[in-house]
């Protein structure tokens, strides 16, 4: 399964580690005795991983050493016109880089390794209730977290941060509401071979009226497909042979069966005006590269859905990724915003910890929540109108997301504030 | 409400001076009859469990103190026995400030309950505590910058300043005149092995563990403290002398301004509410010019006063460059041992005898404990 990134901020490690030496417990499975953790973390995929790394320090030499592909440029049209955006920097610049998840994973886990003295990983392990202190107390109940594991012993911690995904066990646990809804749809990835090596370096994505295709290169020869579509179709896709596979990715890309003369003609008219007003970009379609064939047991489906925490933080709790947000693959950010969540409760849990506060004051996670909340709200409900646009062959939607991208498209100013907010 | 707080300034002005016994103050003054019995009662209480040593404290304290003071001078030649009930003469504690505190004792962990505002400062206090400290040290640890420290935090209250010190790698004493709060403040430590290791809490007041703790601590933080006590000079000089050479002291307070009154006490007090009713006497805030005088005639050099504003709507606390509300002051004891500059020149020569017997003094108090 690969994600795409636009930039992984947390690059190298950070210089003066200004914190107190944090054993951050990260649940897989496991035992412990009396001793209070600074840290928990649960959950144990790419974001959880990532953040009790980064409360240990530094994962991205690893993944250096292992496959990942810096892009260039992305093309992102529409099926029902001829209408495109393509974002790239002027001078050709990478604009981020696409890391395949189990790359990350790889990275993490000896990242982890490596920090074992501060971080202790407890693998296959499940934690079968939570235990929340009250908000304040003279009596003899303990001020911290407890957390009880299948089997049977239990952890304390000063933070528990719930890492462990849109169906998060921690944010049911501690009662915190969640507005939810479920797409009619399923993502199909698989690691897809192209026809020719080539330079590969630009990103793609075409709006069908089922659901937007993506093609996101890994490789000269390897590229990443990210298909969402109807329940029905993703079972069809992952379930059918090979060459057939190969064959739906190929005309989903190319075919031009969704066009109707009416948008054609709409979208040249305004295609006119802009290069009339603004004679030097012209973005001319590109096609992207054929696909030759698909990775054995490489194709997976999984639903989609929407989903957005009304409070990130409670005292002593702090929910990161998924757990909090959840999000249409479409724009490529769900784990882009994850990593966010990280850098900012990183960020502020060692100014905390260097004022020496307890970790879990709210003081300082209010802070995160206001910081992170801003920002993923605005992301999320981009990408849940983008979904509802480009999921219709109406004809007015369509002349209107038509027009709409085309008109982004000439405004550049425009393209780098997107540019620059999806690379937070 | 003018009437009270002058009653109870004039009435601690009274009891410093000690021109008449016990007894009569009773009558003349009957709104304090409680609070002098109270500490009547804590003071009779201490002496029955150590008599015998309390008794050479008391004349040693008597004697090197006493010099300072002119109208303590008179209580040289005052020959009371040793179960006299006023001891402010000799303490810097206001038993009506701990009677104020304790009625709030066990709210202090509330972080948005009435002692909010100090949770908050914090934000301040402790960066201003430990980036001064660090000046002092060549390198320190990343995780704990003030490992390896000394600190005692006098009027701790609930521990609210004394555990993120603890957290930054020192070892802190912590010590109040309210046993209440440090039974929350014990409380409240005793959860995480950490801080129960590097925390100590004493129910006492700062004249009580000047003789066992002189020259032992890095650094004095004396927090929202000294708008509360009795005798200032002897407050500082105290935390002079529990100072090791070179060491530095940290007080933040209240300037004793026309604002202060308006926006300390009567918003803060008895409009908003942010502050309980009763907990600050304005007569008691001290400015920063004479802070710093004190400070500099007991060998103490000033290096920062800086001023600290409240935003009570937010709720956060900012640095500021006026200093007529709330500030903060670190001073450096000099590292030469400077005799202080005593109040009036012709008692140098007794002070110096005063020295002597004090140190003799000092020994056989050691020889008791032993």
């Amino acid at each position: 399964m690969a994600a795409r990134l636009a930039r992984i901020r947390w690059g190298t490690a950070p210089a003066a580690a200004r914190r107190g030496p944090l054993v951050s417990c990260r649940r897989w499975a496991g035992a412990s005795s009396d001793t209070v953790y600074d840290v928990v973390v649960s959950g144990g995929g790419l974001v959880g991983a990532a953040m009790a790394c980064a409360l240990g320090f530094g994962a991205w030499d690893h993944i250096c050493n292992m496959r990942y592909r810096a892009f260039r440029r992305m093309q992102v049209w529409d099926a029902c016109s001829e209408a495109l955006i393509m974002f790239d920097k002027d001078n050709l610049d990478d604009m981020g880089c696409i890391v395949e998840n189990n790359v990350i994973m790889h990275a993490l886990t000896k990242q982890l390794e490596a920090v074992s003295d501060r971080v202790t990983v407890l693998y296959k392990s499940k934690a079968v209730s939570y235990t929340w202190p009250y908000p304040f107390s003279m009596a003899d109940s303990s001020p911290w977290v407890h957390i009880t594991l299948g089997d049977g012993s239990i952890l304390q911690t000063k933070l528990l941060i719930g890492a462990d995904g849109h169906n998060s066990g921690v944010r049911q646990a501690a009662g915190i509401q969640n507005v939810s809804w479920n797409y009619d749809q399923s993502a199909v990835v698989a690691t897809l071979h192209l026809s020719e090596a080539t330079e590969n370096n630009v990103a793609w994505q075409r709006f069908l009226p089922s659901g937007p295709i993506a093609l996101l290169p890994l490789s000269d020869t390897l590229s990443s497909l990210v298909w969402s579509t109807s329940h029905e179709h993703a079972a069809e896709l992952v379930s059918m042979d090979e060459e057939k596979f190969v064959d739906a990715v190929n005309s989903a890309f190319w075919s031009d069966a969704n066009h109707t003369d009416f948008i054609d003609s709409a979208g040249s008219m305004l295609q006119y005006a802009v290069a009339f007003l603004k004679p030097t970009k012209i973005s001319a379609r590109q096609l992207p590269p054929s696909v030759a064939r698909v990775d054995a047991k490489s194709r997976i489906l999984f639903p989609l859905g929407l989903g957005h925490a009304a409070e990130y933080v409670r005292p002593r709790l702090a929910l990161i990724g998924d757990a909090a947000h959840r999000v249409h693959p479409l724009a490529g950010q769900g784990a882009n915003m994850g990593f966010g969540d990280i850098s900012s409760l990183l960020h502020h849990l060692r100014t905390a910890a260097f004022n020496g506060k307890d970790l879990g004051s709210m003081s300082h996670l209010t802070a995160y929540e206001t910081d992170r909340q801003r920002h993923n709200t605005a992301l999320l409900a981009a990408t849940d109108l983008l979904k509802r646009l480009y999921s219709t062959s109406a004809a007015p939607l369509v002349l209107l997301r038509t027009w709409g991208l085309q008109a982004t498209n000439a405004v550049s100013p425009l393209k780098e504030q997107i540019m620059a907010f999806a690379s937070k | 409400m003018w009437g009270g707080r002058k009653l109870s300034s004039s009435g601690s002005r009274f009891l410093g001076a000690h021109r008449s016994p016990f007894r009569g103050t009773q009558a003349d003054c009957p709104r304090l009859t409680t609070s002098a019995a109270y500490s009547k009662n804590q003071l009779s209480w201490t002496l029955q469990i150590k008599p015998s040593v309390f008794s050479e404290y008391r004349s040693m304290c008597f004697k090197s103190y006493s010099m300072t003071f002119a109208c303590l001078n008179r209580m040289k030649s005052y020959s009371l026995p040793w179960t006299r009930p006023y001891s402010t003469s000799r303490t810097t504690v206001d038993s009506s400030e701990v009677k104020t505190f304790l009625a709030l004792a066990h709210r202090w962990w509330d972080e948005q309950g009435v002692y909010a505002p100090l949770h908050s400062m914090n934000d301040l206090r402790v960066p201003f505590i430990r980036d001064n400290l660090l000046k002092t040290v060549a390198d320190h640890q990343p995780g704990k910058p003030l490992s390896g420290m000394k600190i005692l935090d006098v009027g701790c209250g609930g521990g609210l300043l004394t555990e993120p010190l603890g957290r930054l790698g020192a070892s802190v004493i912590g010590i109040d005149p309210v046993d209440e709060n440090i039974k929350t403040a014990q409380h409240h430590k005793s959860f995480d092995p950490v801080l129960d290791k590097r925390i100590e809490y004493r129910a006492c007041s700062l004249e009580k563990i000047v003789e066992e703790t002189a020259e032992t601590f890095d650094a004095v933080v004396a927090s929202e403290v000294v708008e509360h006590v009795i005798d200032l000079e002897m407050f500082i000089q105290c935390c002079c002398q529990v100072l090791k050479p070179g060491g530095s002291l940290f007080i933040t307070t209240i300037n004793k301004t026309q604002l202060s009154y308006a926006l300390g006490i009567v918003f803060s007090e008895q409009i908003a509410g942010i502050v309980p009713k009763g907990t600050h006497t304005w007569e008691k805030f001290v400015s920063p010019e004479k802070l710093e005088s004190i400070l500099e005639s007991n060998g103490l050099s000033v290096q920062t006063v800086a001023g600290m504003l409240y935003n009570p709507f937010s709720g956060y606390w900012h640095w500021s460059k006026n200093t007529s509300l709330n500030y903060a002051a670190h001073a450096v004891k000099s590292s030469i041992q400077e005799h202080p500059a005593p109040a009036e020149f012709a008692l140098k020569e007794e002070t110096e005898e005063v020295r002597i017997e004090t140190s003799t003094n000092s020994g056989v108090h050691e020889e008791l404990k032993k």
